[in-house]
């Protein structure tokens, strides 16, 4: 019974309510003509899409630079990494990798401009990030208008120049990751094994990271900066690097996510994505001072499930087409659900 | 006027907050038209005894006092500020409570300003009275020239000296028309020689015109000079209530600092034997919000506790924050005759010192992590220990085993209490987080190491542990200890050498076994001439 108790405070009531919500959903699944193996497929790639995300959140949280709502940052130097793969022609799993590899200077130079921001702005992170993600997108959106690029799968066809807002990447790295050692049962089932690896190994680069000497020190800067400092610790040097590995991060969730979904998606995308991230990692059980790898993992699985089987088992009990509507309802409900709940270090 | 008893007396008055006594059975009398001169050191319960009598609602919020106190012969217990107004108490704060951007006529009267009447009276009552200025100015007027000096009734705060501010606060007192007592919390500490005295003179015209005051101040030649009788308080208690004539600044200062037990040296009748100059400090400056550092000279050698001793604010806590790198300064420190980086953290921890820091929840402890981190921390990001090679050499990660090795070493050592080693530090009670500040020190194995305020809230087992261990740390290791204290006796305890510093400069070093009256004269800022030959730079 204790321990049955001590698991329960461990991991947390909110888990285990939004849990056997889940669980009640894929219950009620069959009983309204969702196809259970759908389903879960379903979850399995959208937890697949979004963990990258998830994980992006906790550098700056160990940090003490707060919930990452800038994250669009992120998502920007990947779509640059990504419609350069394109342009340059890369496909298959050369695409993939090509896409990340020149994604990566442009997320380290933004976060790094990023950091020296946020640095400014101590204590105000998280609505200073939010504009700056909006200002960020918003530039972009002038930028791949008038950007040179000429592959004619990505301009305008009537223009010639332009990008367009959704881009095929068919051809060049659709799936390459999700087909990669997947797992076929029956014809709804596929268990995307790549991308779940390719998700496991960042998760534990990052766990490594957390356990070396920078790492300790990004943890402490987040858990009492005034005792980094007297151990020698330059705290905003720490909070820039967090901020470089999360916005990487992005850039590479975004390119993970786009050979999942099969499609680049510009201009105005990006805005909400860095929400979804929030809202999973506090349902994860993070606070806004502190997330392990655990929370991660658990919230990016229960968000992405209860957003893929709520719209869908209500949808076919109501037998309307809502799913947008309650989607967005659910998210931004558990976002100001977690902000709500936030734990605060101890002074 | 004509009083015949006491206007104001403090009867078997106790305080105690959460169990510690503040206060104990203090009692006097206080006359109308007398000074009266309250001195005691930092914690003596001044600061609690005027709040008590100025019914400041944290006295009740904490429970409450025992005793009496009277005005006129009758109890009185006020539960706000307002109470003691109204009951003729008049307070001026050691800051500054004045608004800038008035007149000093404006301020006098603040709040209680002459109104006119008007029509609108007629219909919406007395809020739409109008303000009576050539009668406010009249009243302040009136205010300064009972006070006897000259301040300019138009002038506004913002553009006056310090002394003027000073005076436009206590005009402001009296010229409440009830105000019969008048208590001032340290009024000359930020004024100028000369202002003081104006001040000490408009003092005296005051009690002749029959208000009582009672005087805070730690300058104590001051105190001399205007007060007519002086009340000592030391650890809570009322020690010594005389009048001040045939009192010397002598005798006021070891009754401030003499305690009934004399000072237990750890090493009685020990020959102490000292290495070569370790740490050398040239006109070290220190800008610490609160504790200035202005121009301190020293130089400890190897193998010797150093103390520093003084009242709170002068600038002794400036010291080890300022060579440690943690507030700007300035100045010569030269390390093993190494000059040390100021204003870098790591070039001071890697050159070898150590500081456990005065505020330890704020700076010296990682609340919300293990104990392990707490102690292995800055070991692991100074010397590297505690990390161990991964992936075939390619990357370093904590190595939690020797953490954990050494965290229990030093529970066992300093017998630290908690559950275990990954118990967090904000679960610890003082003394306990205090041990693993030091355990966090003594892990980066130092040559040099600075400890500031270590007994500071915790109980006296405690003290007595961390005080042991410092002993032993500097006995069987040698390490050189740096200590600064408000607590004179503990400094008395174990060091070699003890410096007052008085107003960001040293005021003298004296050896612990010199007369505790030579102490009190150096933290309030006088000079002994026994000093003057020991002082140094």
């Amino acid at each position: 019974m204790d321990k049955i108790k001590q698991f329960v405070t461990d991991f947390g009531w909110p888990r285990i309510i939004i849990f056997l919500f889940l669980l009640f959903l894929f219950i009620a699944a069959p009983f309204v003509g969702v196809r259970i193996d759908a389903s879960i497929s379903d979850v399995f790639n959208r937890f697949g899409q979004n963990a990258l995300f998830v994980l992006a959140m906790v550098p700056m949280i160990q940090s003490g630079c707060g919930l990452n709502f800038g994250l669009s940052i992120g998502i920007i130097a990947g779509l640059i990494g990504s419609t350069l793969s394109v342009q340059f022609g890369l496909t298959g799993l050369m695409g993939f990798f090509g896409a990340v590899a020149l994604a990566i200077p442009f997320a380290v130079i933004f976060g790094w401009f990023y950091g020296l921001l946020l640095n400014k702005v101590k204590g105000e992170e998280m609505t200073i990030a939010m504009y700056v993600g909006f200002a960020g997108v918003m530039f972009m959106c002038i930028m791949w208008l008038i950007l040179p690029y000429t592959n004619s799968t990505m301009v305008w066809g009537y223009a010639g120049k332009g990008l367009r807002t959704t881009i095929s990447v068919e051809g060049y790295y659709r799936q390459v990751l999700n087909d990669f050692w997947a797992i076929r049962i029956g014809t709804d089932f596929i268990f995307p094994t790549g991308m779940l690896l390719f998700v496991v190994f960042c998760a534990f680069l990052m766990w490594l990271f957390l356990r070396t000497k920078t790492g300790t020190a990004m943890t402490a800067v987040g858990s009492n900066p005034d005792f980094a400092r007297a151990s020698g610790i330059s705290a905003d040097r720490m909070r820039t690097v967090s901020v470089i590995i999360s916005t990487v991060l992005g850039a590479v969730g975004i390119v993970v996510f786009q050979q999942s979904y099969g499609f680049i998606q510009l201009y105005t995308a990006p805005l909400a994505m860095p929400f979804a991230a929030v809202a999973a990692i506090l349902i994860g059980g993070a606070s806004v001072n502190k997330a392990t790898m655990v929370n991660v993992l658990v919230g990016a699985f229960l968000f992405q499930g209860l957003l893929t089987m709520t719209p869908s088992v209500i949808n076919s009990a109501l037998k309307t087409d809502i799913s947008e509507v309650i989607r967005i309802i659910v998210s931004n409900g558990i976002i100001i659900y977690a902000l709500t709940r936030k734990t605060k270090v101890t002074k | 006027m004509a009083q015949q008893g006491p206007l104001l007396s403090v009867e078997h008055v106790s305080k105690e907050f959460y169990g510690n006594i503040v206060l104990h059975d203090v009692c006097f009398d206080l006359k109308a038209g007398e000074i009266l001169g309250l001195v005691g050191e930092n914690g003596a319960g001044k600061t609690t005894l005027m709040r008590i009598l100025f019914g400041m609602p944290v006295i009740a919020q904490t429970g409450g006092y025992k005793g009496r106190v009277c005005i006129d012969g009758n109890e009185v217990n006020f539960s706000n500020p307002f109470d003691a107004l109204d009951a003729g108490i008049g307070m001026v704060h050691q800051e500054f409570s004045l608004i800038p951007g008035f007149t000093t006529t404006e301020n006098i009267v603040l709040n209680r300003e002459s109104m006119k009447p008007t029509f609108l009276n007629e219909v919406f009552g007395d809020r739409m009275s109008v303000l009576d200025r050539p009668d406010m100015k009249k009243r302040a007027e009136s205010a300064i020239a009972k006070l006897g000096v000259r301040l300019d009734s138009d002038m506004l705060i913002s553009e006056m000296p310090v002394g003027h501010k000073q005076f436009t606060e206590i005009a402001r007192e009296i010229n409440r028309e009830k105000t019969r007592i008048l208590v001032l919390d340290e009024p000359t500490a930020v004024l100028t020689e000369t202002e003081a005295e104006v001040l000490l003179v408009a003092l005296r015209n005051l009690a002749k015109q029959g208000i009582a005051i009672i005087f805070i101040s730690h300058r104590l030649h001051e105190v001399i000079q205007v007060a007519d009788r002086i009340v000592v308080l030391r650890d809570g208690l009322a020690v010594k209530d005389t009048a001040v004539a045939g009192v010397s600044v002598r005798d006021i200062a070891s009754w401030m600092v003499g305690r009934s037990i004399a000072a237990e040296r750890l090493d009685a009748g020990e020959k102490r034997e000292f290495g070569p100059e370790i740490l050398s400090v040239e006109h070290l400056w220190v800008d610490m919000p609160g504790e200035t550092v202005r121009d301190i000279n020293f130089a400890v050698k190897k193998g010797e506790i150093f103390g520093f001793g003084g009242l709170a604010g002068q600038g002794k806590l400036g010291i080890p924050n300022g060579i440690m790198g943690l507030f700007p300064a300035g100045g010569a420190v030269k390390l093993h005759g190494k000059p040390v980086e100021l204003d870098e953290p790591r070039k001071a921890l890697e050159m070898g010192m150590a500081f456990v820091s005065e505020d330890r929840r704020g700076v010296g402890l990682l609340l919300d992590e293990s104990l392990e981190w707490n102690i292995a921390f800055t070991a692991m990001q100074i010397h590297g220990q505690y990390l161990k090679p991964v992936l075939g050499k390619l990357l370093k990660i904590r190595d939690e085993a020797g953490m954990r090795k050494l965290t229990l070493e030093y529970i066992g050592i300093l017998d630290i209490k908690c559950t275990s080693p990954s118990q967090k530090a904000k679960e610890l009670s003082g003394g306990n987080q205090q041990k693993i500040c030091l355990a966090k020190a003594f892990a980066l194995k130092p040559d040099l190491l600075f400890v500031s305020e270590p007994t500071r809230g915790i109980d006296v087992g405690a003290k007595k542990l961390v005080l042991d261990t410092l002993h032993k740390y500097n006995r069987e290791y040698g390490m050189t200890i740096v200590m600064v204290s408000s607590e004179l006796e503990e400094l008395r305890s174990i060091c070699d050498r003890i410096a007052i510093v008085d107003e960001g400069r040293i005021a003298g070093i004296l050896a612990p076994t010199a007369d505790i009256a030579e102490f009190g004269l150096l933290m309030s800022g006088e000079k002994t001439e026994a000093v003057q030959g020991a002082n140094r730079g």
